[in-house]
Formats: C-alpha cells, structure tokens, sequence
C-alpha cells in the first residue's frame, strides 16, 4: 500500500473525463433540460391565458344573448303592434268600404223609387186621361177637364 | 491463494494484493512488487478505474446525444434525475460562475460510485475467474494472480482524485484572487495584528495553520474515501473466511454477508456524495474573495 505510478494514470483518467463530460455530456443533457422547463412554463401560461380567454367569452356570449333576448322580445312587440295597426286599417277600410256600397244602394234605391215614382206618376195621369176620356165621352169640355186633371197630377 | 488450502491469514493477505507491474533491475515485472517505490503500477486498480469512467462517459454520451425534450425513455430520465441532482447540489453550495464545477461533481459522484459498486460483487468472484484464466490461458500457477476489482480501496486511486480536486483548488485560488491574495489568506489569517512587527511574528504562525488546514483537504478527502471503502472490502473478505468454517459458518457468514452488503449500498453512494459535496465547498471556498 504505497504511492506509485497508479496515482498519475488516476489522475489523467479524472481529467480525461471530467473533460469529456464538460464537454460532450453536461451542455446537451443540461438543454434538454431547460427547453423541457421553458415548455412546460410557456405551456402552463398558455391554459392560464385559454382559460382567462374562455371566460371572457362566455361573459361576451351571455352578453350577445342578453341582446339577441332583449332584441327579439322588441321585434316581437313592433310585429303586434303591426298587427293591431294592420287589422284596425282593415276594419277601417271595410267599413268605409261599407259605407260607401251602402250608399251606393242607397242612391241607387232612391234613384228607383223617383222613377218608380215618376213612372206611376204618368201612368196614374194617362190612366186618369184614360178614365177621364171615358167620362168625357159623356162630358164634352175637355178643356175644362184638363185643368182639373193637370191638378190633380200635380198632387200625386 | 499463496498454496492450495491457505490459512485464514493468506486468504486475506491474498485478497488485499494488487495486481502489480513495476520496475527492476531486470526491466518490469509482474507481481514482484514488495519493494519497488514509487514506480509500479497497479494494474488492476487502472484497468476498473478506466472502464467505470469510460462505462460512466459513454452512457452518459449516448443519453447527451438523443436526448429528447418530449416524453424521454427510462434511462434518459434516470439520468436526468442525477444531473438535476447534482445541479441542485452544485446551485446550492456554489454561487460563482464556473462551467466546470457542475461536469466536475457528476463526474466525480458517477466515478465514484461505480467504483464503489465494485465492492459488492461477490470478493471471490472476480480474483478465482481472473485466475482460471491466467492459469488456462497463460500457464501461470494456481494462487498466484492477483486481484482487487474495487479501485477506490487503492489509496492511488482516491489521491489520484482528491489531488486532481487540490490542484483545481489551487489554480482556481490564484486566478480569482491573484497570488497576492492567496499568500494573504495563507500568511494574514487567523491572527492578524495592526501593529507591523507583531504582524511580522505572526505571519509563520498563521502560514503553518493555514497550510496545515490546506493539505488537510485533499488528505482528509482522499483518506476518507479510501478508508471507508477499505474497511467495508475487508469486512467482506474477513466475512468470506467465516463461510469456510463449517456449516454454521456457512450459513452465519452468509446472512452477515448479506447485512454488510445492505448497509454498504447506504455506504456506496454516501460515501461519492461525501467527496462529491466536499470538492464543490473547497472550490467554493476557492472562489470566495475576502
């Protein structure tokens, strides 16, 4: 148990590997290491920042919502309000429309009867010329008898 | 094993010889070595130490090389979870900027702990293999290969190590403090005095506690290791001969064979943490500028 050559081979043996691992072994493992470290780092920051991302969209979905509710109950209203304003313009129409056949028979009606009216009016004269020739056949003075029965038309 | 039934004292003599080429008169011979200094060389603790660290560079290599960001495979994530472990050790005890220290610690805790992990294949395995084959292969007598497989209980292996860490030590000292900083930490401290000439008494008195302090620690490293790691290998031997003594204890040294191992598997990686941490806190030390 003594010092020999033993120490030197020792201790060019331990530089030769503390070399060889300074120099092909430590940087490459120690990379690795690190990029995985930075990946997982930047990959836990990214689900921070996605889950932060998925909140703000459901805020901004019940917002779209909240509008998209409010909008449509606004259109369902002015759609009614259409409907009643439609249904009273045609109530209006048909009873101005109404109105105006109404009239029309009205008129018309009137117009019959005058000429109904005036139509018995000469038939009542002629018949009573015709009776009155018939009593004037009897009674010479036609002349006479025309005054009388041009009164008498008159009345009718 | 010296004869064919060795004593208890030569199976443990056996076992704790490396194996060993040095230098003779007669040019370099194998296992030879009782007296030959400074230059031999264990071969064995040579061949472990370099196949553990290159078995050490080359996994590590090939996760370094396909290495995936996304959904990374068993080995890759084993590895991984030692790197951050050492980073997190490094992170926590040093705080200058050095692109070496990191390297330097997994190296030093993977070597380390391979190495240790030596000591739990079976004492016997590795020596009677090695031997069958240089008796078969090579015509050599039974009982005379010799073989450690552990090559941190060689104590060149751990000083080889721990003086690797004093010589990092002392070039980091003076490039971040300058020499003159350096010889004032080592002469100025712990006593220090305004008064000039009780300063001039004092500066051997502080340069032999501070250079006692500074050998202390690669010393202290490169022993602890190396004693923590020999004492368990030589539990283990001493534990290997109990198996020999009959059928109690066969069975006897079995179960305490079995109870060192567990608790040498706390030892092991302690033991590579132990170096490991220290060799981050001297250089750290290193790197401080007071």
């Amino acid at each position: 148990m003594s010092i020999d050559l033993t120490l030197l081979f020792t201790m060019i043996f331990f530089i030769g590997f503390v070399w060889f691992c300074m120099k092909f072994v430590w940087p490459p493992i120690m990379a690795t290491i690190k990029e995985r470290q930075d990946k997982i780092a930047e990959g836990l920051a990214a689900s921070e920042r996605s889950a932060k991302d998925l909140e703000l969209a459901q805020a901004k979905a019940a917002d779209m919502l909240r509008d998209a509710k409010s909008q449509s109950a606004e259109i369902v209203d002015s759609a009614k309000k259409r409907h009643t304003e439609i249904v009273d313009s045609a109530k209006d129409d048909a009873r101005s429309e109404a109105d105006k056949i109404k009239n029309g028979a009205m008129a018309e009606i009137d117009q019959e009867v005058n000429r109904a009216r005036e139509q018995l009016r000469s038939k009542v004269a002629t018949l009573a010329v015709a009776g009155a020739e018939k009593v004037i056949e009897r009674n010479i003075d036609e002349s006479a008898n025309n005054d009388l029965f041009d009164k008498l038309v008159k009345e009718l | 094993m010296a004869s064919e039934n060795p004593t208890s004292v030569e199976y443990i003599k056996h076992h704790l010889q490396n194996w060993k080429v040095c230098k003779t008169d007669e040019g370099w011979v194998w296992n030879q070595c009782q007296d030959a200094g400074f230059w031999s060389i264990n071969v064995d603790s040579v061949i472990f130490s370099f196949l553990l660290g290159a078995l050490f560079c080359f996994a590590f290599w090939r996760v370094a090389k396909s290495a995936k960001v996304e959904n990374p495979g068993r080995w890759q994530s084993f590895v991984e979870m030692t790197f951050e472990f050492v980073d997190k050790s490094v992170k926590d005890t040093f705080h200058g900027k050095n692109p070496l220290i990191a390297p330097l610690a997994l190296t030093i805790f993977v070597w380390i702990v391979l190495m240790n992990f030596m000591d739990l294949i079976p004492v016997d395995l590795l020596p009677w293999a090695a031997d069958k084959i240089n008796v078969l292969a090579f015509g050599a007598e039974p009982g005379h290969t010799y073989l450690k497989v552990v090559p941190t209980t060689d104590v060149n292996v751990t000083f080889g190590l721990s003086l690797g860490v004093f010589f990092l030590l002392l070039f980091y000292s003076i490039k971040v403090k300058g020499v003159g900083g350096f010889v004032g930490e080592l002469t100025l401290h712990p006593f220090s005095s305004s008064n000039k000439l009780v300063q001039i008494i004092l500066i051997p008195v502080n340069l032999l506690m501070e250079l006692v302090g500074l050998l202390a620690k690669p010393i202290s490293l490169g022993l602890r290791l190396f004693g923590n790691l020999y004492a368990g290998e030589l539990l283990f031997i001493l534990i290997a001969v109990l198996t020999s003594a009959g059928i109690g204890g066969f069975i006897g040294g079995g179960i305490a064979y079995m109870i060192w191992a567990i608790f040498h598997l706390l030892v092991i990686p302690l033991q590579a943490f132990i170096f490991m941490m220290l060799t981050i806190v001297y250089l750290s030390m290193a790197h401080e500028d007071h």
